[in-house]
């Protein structure tokens, strides 16, 4: 089934209005869906005689910065029997705040298990919530660690657990000076002017 | 025995000395690595390198380690891990970085948000072995750099009764005998 076609199934099946954008000029094409029916769009796209996506390849997690203020997940769909291929987006507004919620998208754990772990790494990275996930934790970081590390403007936290996280003159700040450096002969003096060869 | 020194099957030495060459001659290191460090770690244990030839035998419980070697990336989430085995060694107790991460942070430094920058933030030092990742060689040439520290130890100053002099002293506390005056010891 060419994207096209899928596109054309998705919209018959769940009306025009849920696919928010598309992109058909790249060599992965991808279509950006409606947040809170993805869950249901991907579960049909599973399930369906046409089209049979059983493989979830991958979910990605983008962060578009705080100027664009978005945050986009990306799920690449395969299907085995079929060989075919389609790229789902859903875009979330980005918090720009730390006293704003952080953005939710529905889970596709239940219908992939592939999903599972892939969106337990995108809430520890970039910071999207799941929801209906059956165990939403952080998966790569330590359990209270602060912030999310892919985010844009994302900041160090400077202690973790009484260790200084940034790296900072530590060496020179424990009496240590470098080793002592001795000139066997003295340096020429180094030009980046050099001379051409004929 | 008296045949080889001739001098009746006794041997005289210093009590420092032979507890030193014991030390130095057994160093059990705690089986545990933690990135590909580890791999040349390995490799320095196989037969190739050998280090049994060293008495330096992996140990699977850090009650049984008199070393440790800290063999790759320390991350935020292993660096608790890493200061609870060290504080369940019995001293004497030593610690080896191996190679660059555990050194300084290697080439996290800058941008890695989950790396330790040097694992003498967590847990004290005796010797850097330099590499990204040191090759078994230079895994061998930091063993005999401790076999050196070791060497010039006296059980009449141990290592950890000093450490906990110092901080005593730092603390302005009486650093002959904490529990009582420094009086009362003199009189003794």
């Amino acid at each position: 089934m060419s994207f096209e076609e899928l596109k054309a199934l998705i919209g018959d099946t769940f009306g025009e209005e849920v696919i928010v954008a598309e992109k058909t000029d790249k060599l992965q094409p991808y279509l950006v869906l409606q947040t809170e029916r993805l869950a249901e769009v991907c579960l049909a796209l599973h399930d369906h005689e046409q089209t049979y996506f059983d493989f979830l390849s991958c979910v990605t997690g983008i962060d578009n910065g705080p100027e664009a203020g978005t945050l986009e997940v990306a799920y690449n769909l395969y299907s085995i029997p079929y060989d075919h291929h389609l790229m789902l987006k859903v875009q979330v507004p980005r918090n720009n705040t730390p006293d704003q919620p952080i953005p939710s998208v529905p889970t596709v754990s239940h219908i992939w298990r592939t999903a599972d772990w892939h969106e337990r790494e995108v809430f520890d990275m970039v910071g999207i919530y799941f929801t209906n996930h059956p165990d939403m934790r952080r998966i790569l970081c330590a359990a209270d660690w602060e912030g999310h590390p892919l985010r844009k403007d994302y900041k160090l936290q400077d202690y973790y657990h009484g260790i200084k996280v940034p790296y900072d003159n530590h060496n020179e700040n424990s009496g240590f000076r470098g080793e002592p450096q001795q000139l066997t002969t003295t340096p020429t003096p180094f030009s980046d002017k050099r001379e051409k060869p004929e | 025995m008296e045949a080889k020194t001739g001098e009746g099957g006794i041997v005289i030495t210093k009590l420092d000395d032979l507890l030193n060459w014991a030390r130095l001659t057994s160093l059990f290191p705690m089986g545990f690595g933690l990135a590909c460090c580890a791999i040349e770690m390995m490799g320095a244990y196989a037969s190739a390198y050998d280090l049994d030839r060293f008495g330096i035998i992996p140990r699977a419980s850090p009650r049984q380690s008199d070393v440790m070697i800290v063999a790759g990336t320390v991350t935020f989430k292993m660096a608790d891990r890493v200061r609870r085995l060290y504080e369940q060694m019995p001293e004497p107790r030593y610690v080896i970085s191996m190679g660059s991460c555990s050194n300084c942070g290697g080439p996290y430094w800058e941008h890695g948000y989950h790396v330790v920058k040097g694992v003498d933030r967590i847990i004290p030092v005796d010797v850097y072995v330099p590499g990204c990742p040191p090759r078994p060689e230079a895994l061998i040439g930091g063993f005999l750099q401790l076999q050196e520290i070791i060497r010039k130890e006296t059980i009449r100053a141990p290592r950890a009764v000093q450490q906990i002099m110092a901080k005593r002293a730092q603390q302005g506390q009486p650093v002959v005998d904490a529990d009582r005056p420094a009086a009362a010891i003199s009189n003794a």
